[in-house]
């Protein structure tokens, strides 16, 4: 291969290797987000055995959404949740719904 | 370091991991981690489980912590009201080991030179570091309160706020204390750890005197100007329940203690004697930060870019916990130590990766207080996002609040807290 060849082709691969750490640099910051559930719903959404409050791993999308809405407006009555709502965006709540509901459950 | 130096590193670190793994748990102290996380409790713990986690157990984590395992300080006041056992706090650090690949070290680290980036642990060995995670709870500064530290030596005047044995020896002196006797308990002005905690103690206490020893009095010597934390929730309590048993007294800042006449002398206010004295002093960021030279501010906390949690003193030390100088409304509690170290966790994973870490990182806060042994429970909780403008965490607008009045339902969901998030640290 000459010069002229392999140079398009480092160029193209380091674009390719730019766009895949961006790619896992916005995977890590979503997951670092989803953390922000774990303390109480446990790590990656799987709730703890007898837990009192429900594990977030497969749970589905529109579920997740609207109870999360629900809780922010109020419509659903809680002793916490309708305060921790409040503090996500709908952009946040988009993003956690569709990671928890990829999770296997267990 | 070009990508490919970092890929080779990043593998020898795997590979090094899984040799841990497969000699099990190892007694050998490693020259070398990726990061050094020291100190195990709800900051430092996380950090190491998430470290791993969030970087596919690629990222090779030691932790050293000296104590055998993991004492919960949130839930630690019912076991001073008689509702919970201290082994129902406990957690091994085994399963770090075991199920995440940690290292975990039972040691101090007695010194830490940043600029080599090397730790020395008290017995002698040094590790090296590319990260170190610093979570080293508070230390208590005896020194405020004259004749404390030998108080405390002696057994006399204790003061659990550090969970474990002093927290069974406060027990049994209230146990051993006669019906009609008097428990004190004084409170440094804040910053402190765990804000609403020595309301939450002596709201127990109260309860299990009136059930137990009715002729029994509480008193709370409080040096802030009213109760810091929850203060409507709590004083209601104590008006409607507790009316002739406990009583708080504002603006007593503790200076001095008298042992064998059972005294706490103070600022400006007279001497109280008590059957019981729980003096907490000042607090400040635990001994090997200030050490290290990170305590810069006021001598006392710690200073961190919020967004990586690393110190503005020293380059790749990432602090975390109560030791840190805390931004507007975030409280020193464990599950705010639990958040940061979920956020440097992230921030320490990208920076090892070369990736760009995250400009927008979240912190949650639920902390759940007993108005009584176990029955009722109010909470506090907070979500903060970072405010790129302002260099800090702020409360999301709106967000956040406190319960409407004590309930069962929350004591329900108080242990259920806890349980889980010692697993989000420790399993």
């Amino acid at each position: 291969m000459t010069l002229r060849a392999i140079l398009p082709a480092a160029l193209l691969a380091l674009g390719a290797g730019n766009a895949l750490a961006q790619d896992a640099s916005k995977a890590l910051h979503l997951k670092a987000l989803a953390a922000t559930c774990a303390n109480c719903h446990g790590t990656g959404g799987r709730a703890i055995e007898g837990s009192a409050v429900p594990g977030l791993a497969g749970m589905p999308a529109a579920y997740f959404s609207e109870q999360m809405k629900a809780f922010k407006s109020g419509a659903r009555q809680a002793t916490v949740m309708h305060q921790l709502a409040k503090g996500y965006s709908e952009a946040q709540i988009e993003q956690l719904a569709a990671y928890f509901s990829a999770l296997p459950r267990n | 370091m070009s990508m490919l130096q970092r890929r080779h590193l990043l593998q020898g670190a795997a590979s090094l991991a899984a040799l841990g793994l497969a000699g099990c748990a190892t007694t050998s102290v490693p020259s070398k981690a990726r990061v050094l996380v020291v100190g195990g409790g709800y900051g430092g713990a996380t950090a190491a489980k998430y470290i791993r986690l969030l970087s596919d157990y690629k990222i090779e984590v030691v932790l050293v912590e000296p104590s055998e395992a993991f004492v919960s300080c949130p839930i630690s006041n019912l076991v001073l009201g008689g509702a919970r056992q201290i082994q129902e706090l406990t957690v091994p650090y085994a399963a770090l080991q075991s199920r995440h690949g940690v290292t975990v070290v039972r040691d101090y680290v007695a010194s830490i030179d940043a600029d080599k980036r090397v730790a020395t642990l008290a017995s002698g060995p040094t590790i090296a570091y590319d990260k170190l995670v610093l979570s080293p709870g508070i230390e208590l500064m005896w020194d405020s309160v004259a004749g404390l530290k030998e108080a405390n030596a002696a057994g006399q005047i204790l003061q659990a706020w550090k969970a474990g044995p002093e927290t069974v020896a406060l027990r049994r002196q209230l146990e051993a204390m006669p019906d009609g006797g008097v428990y004190a308990i004084t409170i440094p002005e804040a910053p402190y750890r765990c804000p609403p905690g020595p309301y939450e103690r002596a709201s127990v206490i109260a309860s299990y005197f009136k059930q137990a020893k009715p002729r029994s009095k509480v008193l709370v010597l409080d040096a802030n100007q009213d109760v810091t934390s929850k203060g409507p929730l709590f004083k209601k309590v104590w008006a409607e329940q507790y009316k002739g048993i406990l009583e708080y007294r504002p603006q007593h800042k503790a200076v001095a203690v008298d042992a064998k006449a059972g005294t706490v002398k103070f600022e400006v206010q007279d001497d109280v004697k008590a059957d019981v004295l729980n003096v907490l002093p000042s607090m400040r960021a635990g001994a090997i930060a200030v050490k290290t030279g990170l305590a810069n501010s006021n001598g006392r906390w710690v200073n961190v870019n919020y967004l990586n949690f690393e110190s503005t003193a020293a380059k790749h030390i990432h602090v975390l916990g109560d030791a840190i100088q805390v931004a507007p409304l975030m409280p020193k509690s464990g599950h705010m130590a639990n958040s940061h170290a979920k956020v440097a966790a992230a921030a320490i994973v990208a920076e090892l990766n070369g990736w760009e870490i995250n400009t927008a990182p979240m912190l949650t806060n639920t902390c759940y207080s007993y108005v009584d042994t176990g029955k009722n429970v109010i909470h506090v909780a907070s979500v903060h996002e970072y405010v790129a403008a302002e260099k800090t965490f702020k409360t999301v607008a709106g967000s956040g609040g406190v319960s409407a009045a004590p309930n069962e339902l929350e004591a329900t969901y108080a242990w259920n807290w806890a349980r889980t998030i010692w697993s989000d640290a420790l399993a």
